[in-house]
């Protein structure tokens, strides 16, 4: 694999793997990430790992780009994806009614009953690719192409935390309740983001997530639990 | 033991509590947030011998109207926004003793948009994921996760205050934003999302700071720069401080403190460390034009940054 790296300013390097959207990419990527984190690397604040990049952000004063480089070389050398560990997550969801307003037009969009759309969503089992745009939100990857849906023109305001929605190729999890653009057929009673919880977010790249219909008394039994 | 220091009589148009960011929870989707003039917090955190990671109150545009609770020891740095105590002016960049009953306020802007007041010993703030900033978007950090409000109480453990010394930054080091103000960059990291014509416009143009700015980032007007055939899309990727995206309207949009961790409009250059807390201090109408450095000059340049910053306080004889 040929890895391009490009500085992004003076205190951040980026690893580039690829420019699409591959499963053994992004493994690859989150294995070498972990290792990255487990290192210490002296002078290394952070890293964030993205679908097909992973970017370092060092500090100048306490480690030299070309030192950086010759480290991170060094370490691609010893991953190995498949050994890529991530939990698995069944996140249970209620599909349609208030929960999700938006089956109904998913169904028909697709010629589809609403029984079809929960199939095949809660069927496979998604990988988070990575974490990002809102606190905790979710990227995932493997959902079936029978149910990708254009995003809506015009994004809906005030969609709460948990909605479980399609968006083009992509489903996700809102972590914090707002503006979105996309489809929402379920919501799940668990909370992907709360920063009054150790840990606030639950889950990690390279996590993966099983969706589990459940009725509306599992839900309001779950979220009086929780 | 903490005990109150300010009252709030008026807030200000935005003063939130910032220190040097939170840092380590980027790959989780959280923002960094911390001081936009981070020269000016450490120099004030200094100046009241304070660690330079201490929070401090970050004042925008418009300052608040503070009662003093206790004799406290602050200092005031960044842009000029006319500081007062009990009408008078308050000196800038030096240590400043406060009364207790004395009100703090802030008059007409001089010059920048964003002052910063430290306090000895700091203000209580919670820290979480190991730090106090304020993350306005989320709502949490700082002073319960929101900007100051008329009515709140700012505490914190303030230091007795005989022993400490009065100290003083020389103001003429700070560079303050000029008339066309250069703003030094690194270029790319997706350089090959624009044309070469484009890349060359870029560090030749003249943009403004339109009144689409704030913590999260500024948006610019002037040329159009043109994308090459790859477009105006990336796959979500990280975002740097300091980052100039270019969307699909071609007018560029820099990236701040409260930027989200990724995005997925092209980065054509990203601004150099040191002149981020000049952006800080530009508002709407500020004219600003980029310059391309390299790797090795931009790390030159922030060796001296940090020089700056570590330099060396004189001592005020009284």
């Amino acid at each position: 694999m040929e890895i391009k790296y490009v500085p992004a300013g003076d205190s951040a390097l980026v690893m580039y793997f690829s420019e699409e959207v591959d499963l053994k990419t992004n493994k690859f990527i989150l294995a070498l990430w972990n290792k990255v984190l487990d290192k210490k690397i002296t002078g290394v604040l952070e890293a964030v790992p993205t679908y097909c990049t992973l970017c370092i952000y060092y500090n100048p004063a306490k480690i030299r780009v070309s030192q950086l480089k010759e480290i991170l070389e060094n370490m691609r050398e010893e991953i190995y994806p498949d050994t890529l560990e991530g939990k698995t997550f069944d996140i249970p969801v209620v599909y349609g009614s208030e929960y999700g307003p938006d089956l109904a037009y998913v169904s028909s969009a697709h010629g589809l009953t609403a029984k079809e759309v929960v199939d095949l969503h809660s069927a496979p089992t998604y990988h988070v690719y990575m974490v990002g745009f809102a606190p905790g939100f979710p990227y995932l990857g493997g959902l079936s192409e029978k149910l990708f849906t254009p995003r809506k023109k015009t994004p809906a305001l005030g969609i709460p935390a948990g909605s479980v929605g399609i968006g083009g190729q992509q489903t996700a999890v809102l972590s914090v309740t707002g503006p979105s653009g996309w489809y929402f057929i379920g919501r799940t009673p668990v909370k992907f983001y709360d920063i009054y919880r150790e840990p606030p977010i639950l889950i990690k790249p390279g996590d993966k997530i099983k969706f589990k219909p459940i009725t509306e008394a599992e839900y309001q039994k779950y979220a009086g639990e929780g | 033991m903490a005990n109150g220091i300010f009252e709030v009589i008026t807030p200000g148009l935005l003063t939130t509590l910032q220190d040097l960011g939170r840092f380590g929870s980027q790959y989780q989707g959280i923002p960094t947030a911390g001081a936009m003039d981070v020269t000016a917090l450490v120099i004030g955190n200094r100046l009241v011998q304070n660690d330079p990671s201490e929070v401090g109150l970050e004042i925008t545009f418009y300052g608040p109207k503070l009662r003093v609770l206790t004799d406290v020891t602050v200092a005031v740095t960044g842009g000029n926004l006319s500081p007062k105590v009990d009408g008078d002016p308050l000196p800038m960049w030096e240590t400043v003793y406060l009364r207790k009953g004395s009100v703090l306020s802030f008059g007409p802007r001089q010059w920048g948009i964003r002052s910063y007041l430290t306090v000895s010993g700091g203000v209580d703030a919670e820290p979480l994921l190991g730090s106090k900033s304020t993350d306005l978007r989320s709502g949490f950090g700082g002073y319960q996760g929101r900007a100051i409000q008329k009515g709140d109480l700012l505490e914190g453990s303030t230091l007795q205050d005989e022993n400490i010394r009065s100290l003083r930054f020389p103001e003429e080091l700070i560079r303050k934003p000029g008339q066309e103000q250069e703003i030094r960059v690194i270029l790319g990291p997706e350089l090959h999302h624009f044309t070469n014509e484009a890349v060359q416009l870029f560090t030749q143009a003249t943009y403004t700071i339109s009144d689409k700015m704030d913590r999260m980032g500024m948006r610019l007007k002037g040329t159009e720069i043109n994308h090459s055939e790859k477009g105006p899309n990336i796959l979500t990727n990280a975002t740097p401080l300091g980052a100039v995206q270019i969307p699909g309207d071609g007018q560029p949009i820099i990236l701040l403190k409260d930027r989200q961790t990724a995005g997925g409009y092209p980065k054509i250059a990203v601004t150099i460390t040191p002149d981020i807390s000049m952006l800080a201090q530009m508002g709407p109408g500020s004219k600003l034009r980029f310059k391309s450095v390299s790797l090795e000059e931009a790390h030159q340049l922030l060796e001296e940054y940090q020089q700056l910053m570590d330099f060396r306080l004189e001592l005020i004889e009284n």
